[in-house]
């Protein structure tokens, strides 16, 4: 990829981050960086497409550290949790055979796996070595007939932002618009609900966790042509750009295929959450919104009313449990302000975010929500994230799976909030997922053993002095 | 001796090998107040990262030279001087690790020239050893290069003139070089039994001391929270004895025998009767100590177990997929048991491999066990946590070892060495053959009477106890 490539994909215009210079997109420091490459963002954004081979075309270090290794459920193929990698070796680095390689690979992976697609990752030494991915994936998909799409997206280019927008400009580039959706099956039309069709982007359905909205969705009328990519299938991104309206959820990361599906194809946008109940509702009347029928957002307002009664009445008992208690919130980007909002619902206090990944516009939101006091974290370390437990007095620390064991070792309650997560929390159903995790971990009995010292280190008080030692062990 | 199946596919499926790189910094992860720097991309550094965190479930020191665009293209060497500075700047670290990377080694760039750099241009860090060693991730596997660290460190931090060894410096002393198929619980029994002998280990690299999984009292730290001092390493000259556990740290033994001049015992591995016994005679030997009685007692038990488990081992088919220490260890245990290897399968090539007591043993993936298991009706997986699915289709069940296990707790405390190790071990194994045994078809005769075909059989609800 060129240079002039990279620099046009960290320039996203729909993106706020351009706007503030070097809020998020900053360049990486020796011996001082955290976070994943550009393949392990192209991967990610990707992964959960279904049906799909997923070929990583490079040494062993790329694939074998990271597959099978997320959260993201499918609710019919496996394909993607089989991971497959060209596994070169030095011979094939030093003699330039990668691409034959990865040619044969392809061919193995569609003899045995019988795939819809194969996309195909790029790495570093291949990048390196000058394997022309494109070019094997051209000659590939002629020869066996399944489409083949290259993500040239070597680790080296950047950070997991900049892979995941590569992710998406692949798609737009080779697979988006390359099909026409299928008419509504007439089993699935009822009378009065006209069928909207609609995509949601940057949904990963980890856990599962959009199951607890599909459902909504059907009732609403509203058809999900494709989700990036949770749960999704090869056709259903072929068709992406045919649908009505999108949802940008919960990322700033593939907002390129939004903003693009809207300048190409005219298909609207809004950038929503589905983390908590006020922005679940409003995720929903959004749609309504873009999609101007009147009879749908009549529809939506008694679906929301209803869902609404059921969870409040559902989370009353944990309100009393949890209302008060103090969070120290330390995420990336959307989900700073967007889990603000749910926890609110719950009565919480958040007492400071972290704002390393967020935008001047999700920094403006937080200060709308929480107001002007919030205290906005950036030092992201082990132990400034530690000081600012202690400095606000906080009571558990949400925060993404990385931070997961700084937490437990320093003995505090903590709730995961990541992608490599174990529960689902969203929509309304995901709410009380959330309340159960918050106070499993909040309500443990553990602290308080692991926090005391060992009896035999407690100074005893003045004149209640225990018998001499020798006696006690006697 | 085994036939060796070389890699035969050009696509590897359900990679079964984990990186050089993370191999060598799981080694310096073993050192006190370490941090290993990866020099590559920083992805390269994050998936490692998170390998060994969902593996040890513990937080893990780890950096990254961080190329990017430019410099992978151009010259990564200043990242490399770069980091060494601000790791030393932030955190004084005793020891930074420098493993190389593919991305790295393709570029080409002379560590230990940059490492001589560093110390020219930055004197005030002279207290801070760097080790560097290179680890490409398109050779080798997870064991090959933390057995590559394991001799940079020895290298690097055991200097060449020790001048005359101290005669009977501390006879007491002995040296452990432990391999990458140790766990933490594993270091930590090896320590006990070296100690029953009153005699003092110190084990390279020590993960029983930095990855056992414990809390401290200081809330975190950017280095590692035990592990071998770099003090203790200085030190290595003046055992009386040096112990190798890992055919793999073989190359690095036969270093730290010519720096230090301390005699050395090999031990393949510490799975089951025969490779304790051998253990164990060897401490008796070194300390001129009798075997303590309780080993004693531990062996016997082990003995007593092994017979009664004899009737869910004996015969018992088992495929196993492992870096090649750890599968001749398995794969002796489990047949020196009765058992039979029917599917191997080997992350890389090693001369370890010819004392595989299997017919063939395949270089390849998951995919490889998953299909040579079926064709040979394996009654049992033994490999890392990624084999979960391949068991479940094969519907065989899947006992967990190497790495990563990061869908089961506590398989990085796991004793597999020892008598004590090797009976849980046994137990463990029985106990999946219990729950997955087979039954024979049931046959329903034509001449039978009753109308009692499709009804569910109901197993009885007490046991033995008559219910009204």
């Amino acid at each position: 990829m060129k240079t002039a490539e990279i620099a046009q994909l960290l320039n996203e215009p729909a993106c706020a981050h351009n706007r503030n210079e070097k809020s998020g997109c900053a360049r990486t420091k020796p011996g001082a960086t955290a976070g994943g490459c550009s393949f392990d963002g192209a991967q990610i954004a990707l992964l959960p497409i279904a049906d799909v081979a997923h070929i990583v075309h490079g040494p062993i270090a790329c694939a074998g550290a990271s597959w099978d290794n997320r959260g993201a459920r499918s609710s019919g193929p496996t394909l993607y949790r089989i991971g497959m990698t060209t596994d070169l070796t030095e011979q094939d680095v030093i003699m330039g055979r990668g691409e034959k390689r990865l040619f044969l690979a392809i061919k193995q992976a569609i003899d045995d796996y019988a795939p819809k697609a194969v996309f195909l990752y790029s790495t570093c030494v291949p990048a390196l070595i000058g394997d022309d991915l494109e070019a094997v994936a051209r000659a590939a998909s002629a020869r066996w007939g399944v489409p083949v799409v290259p993500v040239d997206c070597a680790g080296f280019y950047g950070t997991k932002n900049l892979g995941n927008r590569i992710a998406g400009e692949a798609m737009f580039k080779y697979v988006i618009g390359t099909r026409e959706p299928a008419p509504v099956a007439a089993s699935a039309q009822r009378p009065g609900i006209r069928v909207h069709d609609v995509n949601l982007i940057g949904e990963y359905n980890i856990a599962g966790e959009f199951w607890y909205l599909a459902p909504l969705f059907d009732e609403l009328g509203l058809r999900i042509l494709c989700t990036l990519s949770g749960d999704a299938r090869f056709h259903e991104v072929q068709i992406m750009h045919r649908a009505q309206a999108s949802m940008v959820v919960c990322a700033k990361a593939l907002l390129n295929v939004a903003r693009k599906l809207e300048s190409d194809f005219g298909v609207p946008f809004f950038e929503g959450s589905f983390y908590g109940i006020t922005d679940t509702s409003q995720a929903f009347r959004d749609f309504a919104r873009l999609l101007g029928d009147a009879d749908l957002a009549a529809r939506t307002e008694a679906m929301i009313a209803r869902e609404e009664g059921a969870v409040r009445a559902a989370l009353e008992p944990w309100r009393a449990r949890l209302a008060g208690k103090r969070v120290l919130l330390y995420t990336g980007g959307v989900k700073s302000w967007s889990v603000v909002s749910a926890l609110q619902d719950l009565g919480m206090t958040v007492v400071a975010t972290g704002t390393n990944k967020s935008t001047e516009e999700d920094k403006a939101r937080i200060r709308e929500i929480m107001g002007e006091a919030t205290k906005m974290i950036t030092d992201g370390s082990p132990k400034a994230l530690l000081q600012a437990y202690q400095d606000y007095q906080a009571d558990i620390l949400i925060a993404g799976g990385r931070n997961l064991y700084t937490a437990l070792k320093a003995r505090i309650p903590f709730l995961d909030i990541n992608q490599e997560r174990e529960f689902g929390y969203a929509g309304y159903g995901g709410m009380l997922e959330l309340v159960r995790q918050l106070a499993l971990t909040l309500e443990s009995p553990v602290w308080k053993k692991v926090r005391a010292p060992a009896p035999w280190q407690v100074v005893p008080a003045a004149g209640k002095a225990p018998a001499p030692a020798g006696e006690t062990l006697a | 001796m085994p036939e060796i199946l070389k890699r035969a596919k050009p696509l590897a499926v359900n990679p079964l090998k984990a990186s050089q790189p993370i191999g060598a910094a799981l080694a310096f992860l073993g050192l006190r107040r370490a941090i290993p720097m990866l020099h590559g991309s920083q992805g390269c550094t994050a998936f490692g990262k998170v390998f060994l965190v969902r593996h040890f479930r513990e937080p893990i020191p780890l950096q990254t030279t961080a190329m990017d665009q430019v410099s992978s293209i151009m010259s990564a060497d200043e990242n490399v001087i770069e980091g060494l500075r601000v790791l030393c700047e932030k955190s004084r670290p005793e020891i930074i690790g420098l493993p190389t990377t593919g991305l790295s080694e393709t570029q080409g760039c002379d560590m230990p020239r940059l490492v001589r750099e560093f110390r020219s241009r930055h004197p005030e860090f002279a207290s801070t050893a760097v080790v560097p060693v290179s680890t490409p991730d398109y050779s080798g596997c997870l064991e090959s290069g933390f057995a590559l660290a394991v001799e940079a460190i020895i290298d690097t931090l055991l200097p060449a003139d020790l001048g005359p060894v101290p005669v009977a410096g501390c006879p007491r002393q002995v040296n452990v070089l432990a391999s990458s198929m140790l766990t933490p619980g594993d270091i930590e029994a090896i320590k006990e039994w070296i100690e029953a002998f009153g005699l003092q280990p110190v084990v390279l690299p020590d993960l029983g001391d930095s990855l056992d999984g414990h809390l401290i009292d200081q809330e975190s730290t950017p280095l590692t929270l035990g592990g071998t001092p770099k003090t203790a390493i200085a030190t290595l000259g003046e055992a009386t004895a040096t112990i190798v556990i890992g055919r793999s740290l073989y190359k690095a033994a036969d270093l730290l025998r010519a720096r230090s001049g301390v005699p050395d015992f090999r031990f393949g591995h510490l799975l089951g009767l025969d490779a304790c016994d051998a253990f164990i005679l060897t401490l008796a030997e070194i300390s001129g100590q009798p075997v303590p009685p309780a080993i004693e007692r531990q062996r016997a038990q082990l003995q007593d177990a092994m017979v009664d488990t004899h009737f869910m081992t004996g015969f018992l088919r088992i495929g196993i997929a492992a870096d090649p220490d750890l599968l001749v260890a398995l794969g002796q245990f489990l047949t020196g048991v009765g058992g039979e290897v029917v599917a191997a399968v080997a992350s890389t090539r090693a001369e370890v491999l010819a004392d595989l007591p299997a017919t063939s043993v395949r270089i390849g993936d998951l995919e490889d066990l998953e299909r040579a298991a079926l064709a040979q009706r394996a009654q049992l997986i033994v490999a890392n946590s990624h084999a979960a699915p391949s068991a479940q289709r094969l519907k065989v069940p899947l006992l967990r070892a190497g790495f990563p296990q990061y869908d089961w707790v506590g398989g990085y405390a796991r004793t597999w060495v020892g008598y004590r190790g090797a009976r849980q071990a046994l137990f463990d194994i029985a106990n999946l053959f219990l729950g997955s045994h087979h039954d024979i078809p049931v046959h329903r005769s034509i001449y039978r009477v009753g109308n009692d075909v499709g009804a569910p059989t109901r197993a009885p609800s007490g046991a033995g106890l008559a219910h009204h």
